[in-house]
């Protein structure tokens, strides 16, 4: 208690018993910084998952809560674990849950590729724009990111209507007589996602190729490498990492999103996510939902291992 | 070659933004129209913003979600500030990649993933310790704390990394003790991002559809559940009202705290420049 030097001697030794009762629990001023908030994530974000995977064991019942309990005292007053592999089961024999599964990747990843086609460009210009433009462009990105998912997506609903805006010109251009039919199909999903999803790509993508040095560009110049030729052997491999980065931003949550299909697909417009929504608030099916939840936990944890590799190097990279 | 290279990324560009601003744009042109038929113009009207402004239910969620945002950002603003700091600057101890594992995968988890497993949380923390009880207010902001904490702390953990360590350094060979050297000289230099880290709690709390439905009761119907539960059917004139008014809210705060902090971030730079100076 150095700073409290002229305190009475009793708050000092008060302030002494405490310290060494603190010690004593073993918690020192460096361990309760690091519990607060180790506890708070494991408590809502580490166990959570644990109940998820116990209730996808149990049998669905109609009581609130709707599952029965996994642990139970048998008759003869011992424990006994009630494991049902009925919920996977279920599962891999229902077709609707294949499909669903299979086309969430699909979705995800032509959309992740989308988004790196359109946003792999968009990056490269903002890095090679003027300082002063750079700054603006990049608040250009950001923007839509704050304004609200939800309103950013309704809106498309608009525009790719039979009556939209689109079907409108198409039609007094001539190109078209009848309105296409875009609005609940999984064309107006892709454009949903890339849209939604285009900001993730760009920004590790920008902040990547900023930091690229120029002068191995203008080395290669140099020596007679053609631009092209330049980008391919050059600027492409440096800017694996974020690509890599951007690509598992938009391709995680794409594959479980939920609100983009709800609103623009069409009712045969499959993904997991909604699969799972409407078993959860629909058939009220929570057993159902949770394995469906660790179905989909199963083809992600690879994706997001490397997302948090790749995060785990840029923060040290950085020191 | 140069300029044709330059002509692509300037088309590049601009076909970008006009898919990122357009359907924006579309929003709220079309909250003007007079005509219910959203598609079909019929003349200027604000009527659609006075509607808005008696819809008891769409201002009372809007209510509700603000006060759930502003205590989540504020709980997640100390939370992932502590969680960034422990990151960047306690070094290795046990369990560290469990926890920088635990603040980057909510970055990416599907809502649906988060949503579910939360409310299977606190259905069984209510059935083992009776807390909580029932579900609304409280969980939503629980949940919500969870996933924006772990923004906030990736912010602060990469502007600590980014940050000079030396003056903490000096003050602590000055006799400072951690905690005083945190207060009084780690947290004002890296105030901005935790201005910006609060914003952005702010928002993603305010933005929540998913994660909301799954731990929300009844009468703790959040802004987005009801915009969710009124687009569902359509679009509707009031809602693209409610859009451009948070739109223009939301462009006017960022400019605005750019601005400001964008300042706030030169006179630092000036004042460290002319201590060193003085010093040298």
């Amino acid at each position: 208690m150095k700073s409290h030097g002229t305190a009475a001697p009793g708050q000092v030794n008060r302030g002494n018993w405490l310290a060494a009762l603190a010690k004593r629990l073993g918690l020192s001023g460096r361990g309760a910084v690091i519990a607060i908030p180790y506890i708070w994530l494991l408590l809502f974000f580490a166990v959570p998952f644990a109940f998820v995977l116990k209730i996808s064991f149990s049998e669905a019942l109609i009581a609130r809560p709707p599952y029965a309990p996994l642990l139970q005292w048998g008759e003869e007053a011992y424990l006994t674990i009630q494991m049902n592999f009925g919920n996977f089961l279920f599962l891999l024999e229902d077709d609707l849950y294949w499909i669903a599964y299979l086309n969430s990747s699909k979705i995800a990843l032509i959309s992740t590729l989308f988004c790196l086609l359109l946003g792999y460009p968009m990056a490269y210009g903002m890095a090679r724009a003027r300082p002063s433009t750079r700054n603006l462009l990049l608040m250009l990105v950001i923007l839509p990111f704050w304004t609200s998912f939800l309103l950013r997506v309704y809106a498309w609903i608009g525009i790719l209507k039979n009556n939209g805006p689109i079907n409108n010109l198409l039609i007094a251009l001539g190109v078209i007589d009848e309105p296409l039919v875009m609005m609940q199909t999984d064309f107006a999903v892709y454009i949903g996602i890339v849209y939604s999803y285009l900001p993730f790509m760009i920004l590790p993508l920008y902040a990547n190729l900023e930091r690229l040095d120029m002068t191995l560009l203008e080395a290669a110049a140099d020596l007679g490498c053609r631009p092209f030729k330049a980008f391919l052997s050059i600027t492409l491999p440096l800017s694996l990492p974020g690509i890599v980065a951007g690509s598992m931003l938009v391709f995680i949550p794409a594959v479980g999103e939920f609100i983009i299909p709800a609103l623009l697909g069409g009712p045969d417009t499959l993904m997991i996510g909604r699969v799972l929504w409407d078993e959860f608030f629909a058939n009220r099916d929570w057993p159902v939902a949770s394995a469906v939840a660790i179905a989909v936990l199963i083809l992600l944890v690879v994706p997001i291992m490397i997302f948090q590799r790749f995060q785990a190097r840029e923060s040290g990279a950085a020191s | 070659m140069n300029s044709q290279r330059s002509t692509f990324l300037v088309t590049c560009l601009a076909f970008g933004f006009a898919f990122l601003y357009l359907p924006i744009l579309s929003l709220i042109v079309y909250s003007f129209n007079a005509s219910k038929l959203v598609t079909v113009w019929a003349g200027f009207s604000t009527k659609w913003y006075g509607a808005l402004l008696h819809n008891e239910q769409i201002l009372q969620a809007a209510w509700l979600s603000v006060r759930i945002a502003v205590v989540n950002a504020s709980f997640a603003v100390c939370l992932g500030t502590l969680a960034g700091f422990v990151l960047a600057r306690m070094g290795r101890f046990r369990g560290r990649t469990l926890l920088s594992g635990m603040t980057t995968a909510p970055l990416v988890m599907p809502d649906v993933i988060t949503g579910l497993s939360l409310l299977l949380l606190f259905v069984a923390m209510g059935d083992m310790i009776g807390w909580p009880q029932g579900r609304g207010v409280t969980t939503i902001t629980i949940a919500h704390i969870t996933f924006s904490m772990a923004y906030v702390a990736v912010i602060i953990q990469s502007r600590l990394s980014n940050m000079d360590e030396s003056i903490e350094e000096a003050a602590l060979d000055l006799g400072a003790r951690p905690a005083k050297v945190f207060f009084v000289i780690t947290l004002p230099i890296i105030s901005p991002a935790l201005i910006s880290g609060w914003l952005l709690a702010f928002t993603m709390s305010l933005d929540d559809l998913v994660i909301a439905s799954f731990v929300s009761g009844p009468g703790s119907s959040t802004l987005p559940m009801v915009i969710f539960s009124k687009v569902r059917l359509g679009v509707s004139p009031e809602i693209n009202a409610l859009a451009t008014i948070i739109v223009l809210l939301v462009a006017v705060g960022i400019i605005a705290s750019s601005i400001i902090l964008n300042q706030v971030e030169k006179r630092r730079k000036r004042d460290m420049h002319m201590a060193m100076n003085a010093n040298g």
